[in-house]
C-alpha cells in the first residue's frame, strides 16, 4: 500500500508536470494579450510594452516556463496579474468553498444514487424501477446551470425557504447548510444518476450470484443478503464511477459556483481566463488535477479495503 | 427407517413470456433419515429446479404450482418466507455445484462459515469460533485457524467444496441437498468429497439426496436413484434395481454411455437426439421422440408408473405387459 502511494506520488509529479506545459503553452498559444486586458482600452502600444516588460512576458515562452516552474517547484505559484495577489493565497482563501461544494455534491449524489439503484435492482421491472430509471435519465439530460436556476426559482424566490446564492456561512451551521442545499443539488444530480445506473448494473449481475444463492441457503436474511453479502461486491464498480464523477463534478463546480455566486476556485478560474490572469489559470488548474489523481489513489486504496482478492504488494 | 422428506406430485413451473412453463412435471419421492437418494438425468431435465423447490430457493419467475413436501410431517409449501429461511441451512441444508462461485468473494471464510451458527444458534462468539474449528477439522481441512482469515480465492477448488460443505454440516441438518457437489472437480478430490459426505451422512444420520448426471458418482454413494427426464421421473429404484435391472430405455441409455475402462473395444454409446425444450409439448410419452422401442401407444399416451418390485418403478409402456404378465401369475400361483 505504502510502495502505491509513492508510486502515484511520482506519477502524480510527472503529471503536474505535463499539465503545467500544457496549460502554460496553450495560455499563450491562444489569442488575447494579457497587457491590453491590464492596459484597457486606452493604453498606448508603449504603455503595453511596459505592461509586457514588467510581467515578463517580452521574454521566450520556454524561458517564462522555466522561470514558472522553478517558483512551482518551491511553492510559489506566482502573482496574479490582476491585482498582484499571491495565487498560493488566492487559491487557499477560496478553496475550501469550492471543497466544501464538491464534497457536499457527491454526499448527495451517493446517498441518492447507491440506494436507488440497489431498490430498483432488487424491485426490477417494478414502478419504482421504471421511475428511478425515468429520473436518472433526465438527471444525465439536464444541464445543471437550468437546473440551478430552477431550483432558485421555485426554492429561494417562490417558497423562500433558502438563500439564493452565496456560500459564507461554515458548513457546520444551519445557515452553512441551508446554502448548500440547492448547489449541492446542482451539482450532485447528474453524478446521482450515474451512480445509479452503475449501482442497478451492478446489483443486478451480483443478486444472480452463486454465493448471494449461497447466503439464502444459509438461511441469511433477506436484508442482510443485499445490504451485507451483494452490496460490498456490487460496490466495486460504483466506486470507480464514484471517482471519476469527482473529476466531473469539479469541472461542474465552475458552472454551478457561476450560478449560485460562490467565491469559489471555479469562479476564480473563469475570471482569470477571461483575464489572461496566466499565473491564476495555472495555478487553478493544477489544483483541479492534483484533486482528480488525489481522489483516484483514494479509489484504489479504497477498492483494497473492499475487495480482499486486490493486492498493491 | 424414520421418513425426513416426501415429496408427491410436486409440479414446478416458470413463467415466462405470457406463458406458464413446467419444468418439473408431477415428481413424488420419498428420503429417509441415513439414506442416499441420487437425481440422476441429462442437465436441463428439471433436478436442480427440484430440489430448489424443496428448498424454497426457486429464482423469483418460478413456483410450486402443486404438490406437497413433506418435511419431518411438516408441510413446506404452505411455510411462510421467514419460516423456510429458519429452516435453511438449519435443518435442510444445500452444497452446490460451482465451488469456484459459491463462496463470497469478499468475505472470509470464517465469516462465511460462521454466519449460520449465528443465525441459527444461541452460541456465544467464542463458542461459534469453536465450532467453526471443529467443522472444519471434520471436513479435513488442514490449519483451520488460520482458514478461517483466508479469502476463498486463496483455497483450491477442493478445499472451498469443503468448506461449502462445513457451512451446510455447521447447524447439523437432518437433510443436506447436494446439488451435482463434485462435478467441477477433478476426479481424486471427487472422490474424497464423496466419502466425506457418505461418512458425514453415516455419522450424523443425515438423509442427502445427491443431484447428479455421473452415473459412477451414483454407483458410489446411492441407496436409492430417482431418474428424471424432462421434468418427469421416468425410473426409481434400489441402487441394485437400476443398475442390475434398468427397465426404462433412458436410464439403459444412460448406463450405455458410462466409459468401460476395462474393455478396450468397448464403443461408447450415446442416446440420440437431445432433451425437449421445456415448453415444447409432446403427446405420449416425452422420450418417445428418442426412444429406439417406442411405439404407437408411446406417442398417443402418456405411460403411468408401473411398480416392477415395492421400490422399483418404471414410466414406460414396456413394463406394462411385464407387471401385468406378472400379476397374471402372481394371481395364478
Amino acid at each position: 500500500m505504502v510502495g502505491l502511494i509513492v508510486k502515484r506520488f511520482l506519477q502524480l509529479l510527472l503529471l503536474l508536470f505535463g499539465i503545467s506545459f500544457l496549460v502554460f503553452m496553450s495560455m499563450h498559444i491562444a489569442p488575447g494579450d494579457p497587457a491590453t486586458v491590464i492596459g484597457g482600452p486606452t493604453a498606448t502600444e508603449s504603455d503595453l510594452e511596459a505592461i509586457r516588460e514588467e510581467l515578463g512576458l517580452n521574454r521566450p515562452v520556454l524561458v517564462q516556463y522555466v522561470d514558472y516552474i522553478r517558483g512551482v517547484v518551491q511553492g510559489d505559484l506566482g502573482y496574479s496579474f490582476q491585482n498582484n495577489q499571491s495565487v498560493t493565497e488566492a487559491i487557499m482563501t477560496r478553496f475550501p468553498q469550492t471543497l466544501n461544494l464538491a464534497v457536499a455534491s457527491m454526499i448527495v449524489a451517493i446517498l441518492i444514487g447507491v440506494p436507488a439503484g440497489i431498490i430498483s435492482a432488487i424491485k426490477q421491472n417494478s414502478w419504482f424501477d421504471f421511475s428511478s430509471t425515468t429520473i436518472a435519465l433526465a438527471g444525465i439530460s439536464i444541464p445543471n446551470f437550468w437546473l440551478g436556476a430552477m431550483l432558485i426559482l421555485i426554492f429561494s424566490v417562490q417558497l423562500q425557504w433558502l438563500p439564493v446564492g452565496g456560500l459564507s456561512a461554515p458548513f457546520w451551521t444551519i445557515e452553512g447548510i441551508k446554502q448548500l442545499i440547492l448547489p449541492a443539488i446542482t451539482l450532485g444530480t447528474a453524478s446521482a444518476a450515474m451512480i445509479a445506473r452503475m449501482s442497478r448494473s451492478a446489483m443486478l449481475e451480483v443478486i444472480r450470484a452463486d454465493y448471494i444463492r449461497t447466503a439464502k441457503a444459509k438461511g441469511v436474511k433477506a436484508w442482510s443478503v443485499i445490504w451485507v453479502h451483494a452490496l460490498r461486491n456490487a460496490m466495486i464498480p460504483v466506486i470507480t464511477v464514484i471517482g471519476l464523477n469527482f473529476g466531473f463534478l469539479l469541472g461542474g463546480t465552475i458552472i454551478t459556483e457561476q450560478v449560485f455566486a460562490i467565491n469559489g476556485v471555479g469562479r476564480l478560474m473563469i475570471d482569470a481566463i477571461a483575464a489572461r490572469d496566466f499565473p491564476v489559470v495555472q495555478g487553478t488548474v493544477l489544483l483541479v488535477a492534483t484533486l482528480f489523481v488525489v481522489v483516484n489513489l483514494i479509489v484504489d486504496i479504497v477498492y483494497a479495503l473492499i475487495d480482499p482478492r486486490i493486492s498493491y504488494d | 427407517m424414520e421418513q425426513l422428506l416426501e415429496v408427491k406430485n410436486l409440479v414446478t413451473s416458470f413463467r415466462t413470456a405470457g406463458q406458464n412453463v413446467p419444468a418439473v412435471r408431477g415428481v413424488s419421492f420419498s428420503v429417509d433419515r441415513g439414506e442416499t437418494l441420487c437425481i440422476v438425468g441429462e442437465s436441463g431435465c428439471g433436478k436442480s429446479i427440484t430440489t430448489l423447490s424443496v428448498m424454497g430457493l426457486l429464482p423469483n419467475n418460478g413456483e410450486i404450482s402443486t404438490g406437497s413436501v413433506k418435511f419431518n410431517g411438516e408441510e413446506l409449501t404452505v411455510k411462510k418466507k421467514e419460516e423456510m429461511r429458519r429452516l435453511r441451512g438449519n435443518e435442510i441444508s444445500m452444497i452446490f455445484q460451482e465451488p469456484m462461485t459459491a463462496l463470497n468473494p469478499v468475505f472470509t471464510v470464517g465469516y462465511q462459515l460462521m454466519e449460520p451458527l449465528k443465525i441459527h444458534t444461541k452460541l456465544s462468539k467464542a463458542e461459534v469460533k469453536h465450532k467453526a474449528i471443529d467443522l472444519l477439522n471434520q471436513v479435513g481441512i488442514p490449519h483451520p485457524e488460520k482458514k478461517l482469515k483466508q479469502y476463498s480465492h486463496e483455497l483450491s477448488g477442493g478445499m472451498r467444496q469443503r468448506v461449502m460443505i462445513a457451512i451446510a454440516l455447521a447447524c447439523n441438518p437432518s437433510l443436506l441437498i447436494a446439488d451435482e457437489p463434485t462435478t467441477a472437480l477433478d476426479v481424486t478430490i471427487q472422490a474424497q468429497i464423496l466419502d466425506l459426505i457418505d461418512d458425514l451422512k453415516e455419522d450424523l444420520g443425515m438423509g442427502v439426496v445427491m443431484v447428479t448426471h455421473d452415473m459412477g458418482v451414483v454407483a458410489e454413494v446411492a441407496d436409492h436413484v430417482m431418474v428424471m427426464y424432462a421434468g418427469n421421473v421416468v425410473e426409481t429404484g434400489s441402487v441394485e434395481e437400476i443398475f442390475t435391472n434398468p427397465s426404462h430405455p433412458y436410464t439403459k441409455g444412460l448406463l450405455a454411455s458410462v466409459p468401460n475402462v476395462d474393455d478396450a473395444n468397448h464403443s461408447l454409446e450415446a442416446i440420440p437426439g437431445s432433451l425437449p425444450n421445456i415448453n415444447e409439448k409432446i403427446t405420449g410419452c416425452r422420450f418417445h421422440p428418442r426412444c429406439p422401442f417406442a411405439t404407437d401407444k408411446c406417442k398417443e399416451e402418456d405411460p403411468p408408473h408401473f411398480s416392477l418390485s415395492a421400490s422399483h418403478q418404471s414410466k414406460c409402456w414396456l413394463q406394462e405387459e411385464v407387471t401385468q404378465h406378472e400379476s397374471r401369475n402372481k394371481a395364478f400361483s
